[in-house]
């Protein structure tokens, strides 16, 4: 298989309200700008285009379409959109490399979550017919997992407010998170707060957030001229749940195992994990068997700022960012959609 | 007539979405709601044996339909729970309530639905809970309203209804699902501009510092540059119809009474044509190329809109030849 | 580097404007159990799927690939959505094709559908949000300016929407799965049917449908160990443009002219007009058949009506267009372009049935969405190359 790296990577300031439009030009140009300027390319250079959004997260059909006003797609371009996180549109990226019809590719993902009521909406994902019309909200569906942890011993309330501490503290250091409400608070402090919705309190949800990120592609050679320390791709790989909840032991992710053994999750050093619920990072990097000393979410991860669509390429980015700085030689990115981590990619990279 | 446009602040509304979707049910969840509203549960036998309550409609391993369908609970135990102390719009119960996953009785999986517990103290894993059955009949997973702490009565407890048929008439073999959504529509710091100005009965555009075109409304971003407009252009409120259709079809939303003239109008000096109103004429007098200015509505009914503009009428004098905006279709 | 590939079955529903008898997943279901018996495999033999529809508000559920990953077999495997507007269809095959090209799989499911009985198509398209003017009226009203400019530029003589439509819709008749079957369907009835978006008539527009398309991929070993004939894909192309800027050509849209021809380019193609012999092309209203073959270079810009009044385009003509009968008799929104997909490949492989163009060997799929900016096409021929 080719050698396909990330080369470049920006992303819009995570915001709790953006004053942008619901089709993300306001927050993709200034992103698209930084991360030519970065790697010195321009928009010609560019030989496919992926994007990822949601319809029903700006409430109109087609939204996506006013996005491509800010690549600027005249003349022309190859380009296409998938209906999930941007992670999955850089996925699709990698194939058009892999297959040779795009030697340089570009993957973004927007989504201004705040527009709408984001917990309520996300009942949409579920069942039509079984689910949806009862209308349970995203908090509550991640709950029922976390409930499932809880009773099977596999953490403690103690365990998931401490994931939340520790990424507040990460995210200090990472002007692109949400500025913290209250970044010192303790772990005690945490736990006596009310539940929001029961074994769930505010820290373990990621807040909504509105934000948009961006993600360049290269193969081989054109990745080493216009990267020190291209971020080399060596497993890129995604797998899907069952859909009834009920059906599956909330408890433990096997999509995001198998997706992860597939690509090699194992070598990594450092992990950028999607979980929008701190027991969703325990569950994730269990499945995907990250021992003690790797370190997780060294940006804050989502629960600092978990822009929808986007902050899964956004983990991406970020795990890659970790190897083109030299800060680490194996690097993972992980993106999840879906209730209660239905879907999982993994894409695992390195430092040569 | 071009100035650097200001500082702005980006103009938003409610923008609401609501459609009643009609849901076709197939053979098995018309079967399982035709026995909800018979205040019956069914689940269905998978491949492994396992009873899957709610049915699945294709299998996990197989992606076969169900062989069977089994009657099960209505008695159950919660193997997952969470508390909801403010319940939201269109929830089953309007108290704080549980979501619980409940295995009933003679299945597998679990289900998930809500608990009327009265607080999350009552609530625990293994829990038993009964179903209790709304007033309506037929309106699917919502037959049952939600379900209560304790076992069922006496009668119920006992599965003794054996298998029924998939093979039975689906009586209940549709729904309707209410779906309403409400957004903060926000508009771009240039598109506010244009409302803001039409508020005042002016009609501004902005010019690309790249390509020099002038866009009204304008754009988040020139679609050809990627580059923010900058240049304000104030236009005349006149210009002239590219082309056009007469819409005679009546739809569901529609704001308009038919026929009407549905033009791109492109006003005087601006390089991008925008969808209008052709009225005040006989829609079979309305051409390509034809003058046309606008009808602002009385000035006291303006608003941040290109509503202000009521539609465009016949402006007299020649059409504009073919060759002068062809380049524009 | 590039990885051949073929198409080893296809499958589609018996599409109507309401099935009533079906779920979502059982809508799905029936195109992919007719995919995959007609590749001769079972589900397990599938390493991923590619799901696509049109926006999530036509059936108001959000990212439905989600709850439908039991039904369309796809747990414990990857599952890709893709949305490109009316395009997505042809999208959707492009995607699934990639993943047999960049080696990653050996046999790929594209699955499409649209259920717009669930909804109405017309409002969503129509939403009008705050502030702005509501002038649209669904995609009827959107398009029908662009055609009384394509009228206007051509000299297009004024039935030439109707030849295509009766064509399209007698074409249908053909085709067991289509939506209207109207063998008596004449240019004359055509004419005299209701003006709904003037220049546009009632009868030359796609109808409402509900319909589900499935196709298999598989690389060059799936191909040969499949033991009957499959579609190779010769080429494939995408472009992509603005729905709106200055200088913009509705009528023929330079993304669509760029991606014919890459499209050429990538399948040895020097002229399309000689060289293919069926083309299943994206035409929603009927005069878009002789927009899309000067936009794909079968004419000449102007010339496009000239093939369709000749009678160039029916069935037993030098390029028949849309065999099937095309969107015009059939249009499940998401499934429309992979319908074109597989039709193609049905008339390469001689499983067209009633409508199979005799001694078809390489043909075209298109599909096209967005406001004419959106494009997708593939080229499939009965041998590799």
């Amino acid at each position: 298989m080719s050698d396909v790296a990330v080369i470049g990577f920006a992303q819009a300031p995570a915001e709790r309200h953006s004053a942008a439009t619901t089709n993300g030009v306001e927050m993709l140009v200034p992103i698209f700008h930084e991360v030519f300027a970065a790697t010195g390319l321009t928009k010609d250079d560019i030989g496919f285009w992926c994007s990822g959004s949601s319809d029903y997260l700006a409430g109109r059909a087609f939204s996506f379409v006013s996005a491509v006003d800010a690549i600027g797609a005249f003349p022309p371009v190859m380009e296409s959109h998938v209906e999930q996180d941007g992670a999955w549109a850089l996925y699709e990226a990698w194939l058009k490399v892999l297959t040779g019809e795009a030697e340089i590719a570009l993957a973004y993902g927007f989504g201004k979550a705040s527009a709408g009521n984001l917990h309520r909406l996300l009942a949409l994902q579920l069942d039509p017919y079984l689910l949806a019309p009862l209308w349970p909200d995203a908090v509550s569906v991640a709950a029922l997992s976390a409930r499932a942890g809880l009773d099977a011993g596999r953490w403690s309330e103690q365990d998931m407010a401490q994931v939340a501490a520790r990424s507040w503290a990460c995210a200090r250091g990472n002007p692109r998170a949400l500025p913290p409400v209250d970044a010192e608070a303790s772990v005690e402090e945490l736990l006596s707060r009310p539940y929001l919705a029961e074994p769930l309190r505010e820290h373990d949800c990621a807040p909504v957030t509105d934000g948009a990120a961006v993600v360049i592609l290269a193969a081989g050679d054109r990745a080493r001229e216009l990267c020190e320390r291209p971020a080399w791709i060596t497993g890129f790989e995604h797998r899907v749940d069952s859909a009834a909840l009920g059906a599956r032991d909330l408890s433990v992710c096997a999509s995001a195992a198998s997706a992860g053994q597939a690509a090699g999750a194992r070598r990594a050093e450092v992990a950028e994990l999607h979980a929008q619920f701190t027991h969703e990072e325990i569950i994730v990097r269990q499945a995907l068997e990250l021992g003690d000393d790797v370190v997780v979410n060294p940006s804050g991860g989502a629960l600092t700022g978990n822009p929808m669509f986007a902050a899964g390429l956004a983990r991406i980015g970020s795990a890659a960012a970790q190897i083109m700085s030299g800060r680490a030689d194996v690097a993972l990115g992980h993106a999840a959609s879906g209730p209660a981590l239905q879907q999982n990619l993994v894409c695992v990279m390195e430092g040569r | 007539m071009s100035q650097p446009s200001g500082p702005q602040t980006a103009l938003h509304a409610v923008l609401e979405i609501s459609f009643d979707y009609t849901r076709s049910l197939g053979p098995t969840l018309g079967a399982f709601m035709t026995a909800l509203a018979d205040r019956r549960i069914l689940g269905a036998r998978a491949s492994d044996g396992s009873v899957h309550a709610p049915p699945f409609e294709y299998d996990p391993v197989t992606a076969a339909p169900p062989e069977e369908l089994v009657e099960v609970g209505p008695g159950g135990t919660v193997t997952s729970w969470s508390w909801l102390p403010a319940p939201q719009e269109g929830q089953p119960l309007d108290v704080p309530f549980g979501w619980a996953l409940i295995k009933l009785d003679g299945a597998d999986t679990a289900m998930l639905h809500a608990v009327d517990a009265g607080s999350a103290a009552a609530m625990r894993t293994g829990m038993r809970v009964r179903p209790r059955w709304s007033g309506r009949r037929g309106s699917g997973i919502t037959d049952i309203e939600c379900f209560e702490p304790g076992e069922p009565p006496a009668s119920g407890t006992v599965s003794t209804a054996g298998t029924v048929s998939t093979a039975d008439a689906a009586t209940v073999a549709m729904l309707t699902m209410p779906i309403t959504l409400s957004y903060e529509h926000t508009v771009s710091p240039g598109e506010s501009s244009f409302l803001l100005a039409l508020a005042e009965g002016r009609l501004i555009g902005q010019r690309c510092p790249a390509c020099q075109k002038v866009y009204i409304p304008p754009r988040g971003a020139c679609p050809v540059d990627g580059v923010p407009t900058q240049d304000e252009v104030q236009l005349p409120d006149t210009g002239i119809v590219t082309t056009f259709c007469v819409v005679n079809v009546p739809f569901h939303g529609q704001q308009v009474p038919v026929p009407y003239v549905a033009a791109s109008v492109l006003l005087d000096g601006a390089d991008i044509a925008f969808q209008h109103l052709i009225l005040g004429c006989d829609p079979n007098e309305v051409k390509m190329g034809m003058r046309v200015k606008a009808v602002w509505k009385p000035r006291e009914e303006w608003e941040t809109s290109l509503r202000n503009i009521e539609y465009f009428e016949p402006a007299g004098g020649p059409d504009a030849p073919y060759e002068s905006y062809a380049h524009h279709l | 580097m590039k990885q051949r590939a073929a198409v080893l079955g296809t499958g589609q529903t018996q599409h109507r404007s309401k099935r009533a008898d079906v779920s979502i997943a059982g809508l799905c279901r029936e195109a992919i159990d007719r995919a995959l018996a007609d590749a001769c495999l079972t589900g397990d033999q599938i390493d991923a799927v590619v799901l696509g529809k049109a926006p999530d508000l036509f059936e108001g559920v959000m990212m439905p690939e989600l709850y439908l990953a039991d039904a369309l077999g796809a747990v414990g495997k990857p599952l890709l959505r893709v949305h490109t507007a009316g395009s997505v269809g042809g999208a959707t095959g492009l995607v699934a094709a990639s993943l047999i090209q960049a080696g990653v799989h050996r046999r790929v499911l594209a699955v499409a559908f649209e259920k717009q009985s669930e909804s109405n198509a017309m409002w969503a398209l129509s939403i009008s949000p705050p502030f702005s003017m509501p002038v649209l009226a669904g995609a009827g009203g959107y398009f029908a300016p662009h055609i009384r400019s394509y009228i206007r530029r051509s000299g297009a003589p004024a039935h030439i929407g109707a030849m295509v439509a009766a064509k399209d819709r007698r074409n249908g008749a053909r085709n067991p799965c289509a939506h209207l079957r109207q063998a008596d369907m004449t240019m004359e009835k055509v004419l005299a049917s209701p003006m709904l978006w003037d220049p546009v008539r009632y009868d030359e527009t796609c109808p409402s449908s509900d319909g589900a398309c499935a196709v298999v991929i598989g690389d060059q070993a799936a191909a040969e160990a499949s033991g009957q004939p499959v579609a190779w894909i010769r080429g494939t192309a995408m472009r992509t443009e603005p729905t709106m800027f200055s200088g913009k050509d509705h009528v023929n849209p330079r993304a669509g002219y760029d991606c014919a021809q890459a499209l050429w380019a990538a399948a040895g193609i020097s002229s399309p007009v000689d060289q293919i012999d069926a083309a299943e092309i994206y035409v929603p209203f009927s005069w878009f058949e002789p927009m899309w073959l000067e936009n794909l270079g079968f004419a000449e810009p102007g010339g496009g009506w000239r093939l369709t009044e000749s009678g160039d385009t029916e069935i037993t003509g030098q390029i028949p267009v849309n065999p099937s009968g095309g969107v015009l008799s059939s249009n499940p929104i998401g499934a429309s372009g992979l319908l074109r997909f597989a039709e193609s490949a049905m008339q390469v492989t001689g499983k067209a049935g009633e409508h199979q163009v005799a001694g078809a060997r390489t043909a075209l799929g298109h599909a096209y969405g967005g406001g004419s900016q959106y494009f997708s096409m593939w080229v499939v021929g009965d041998t590799p190359d």
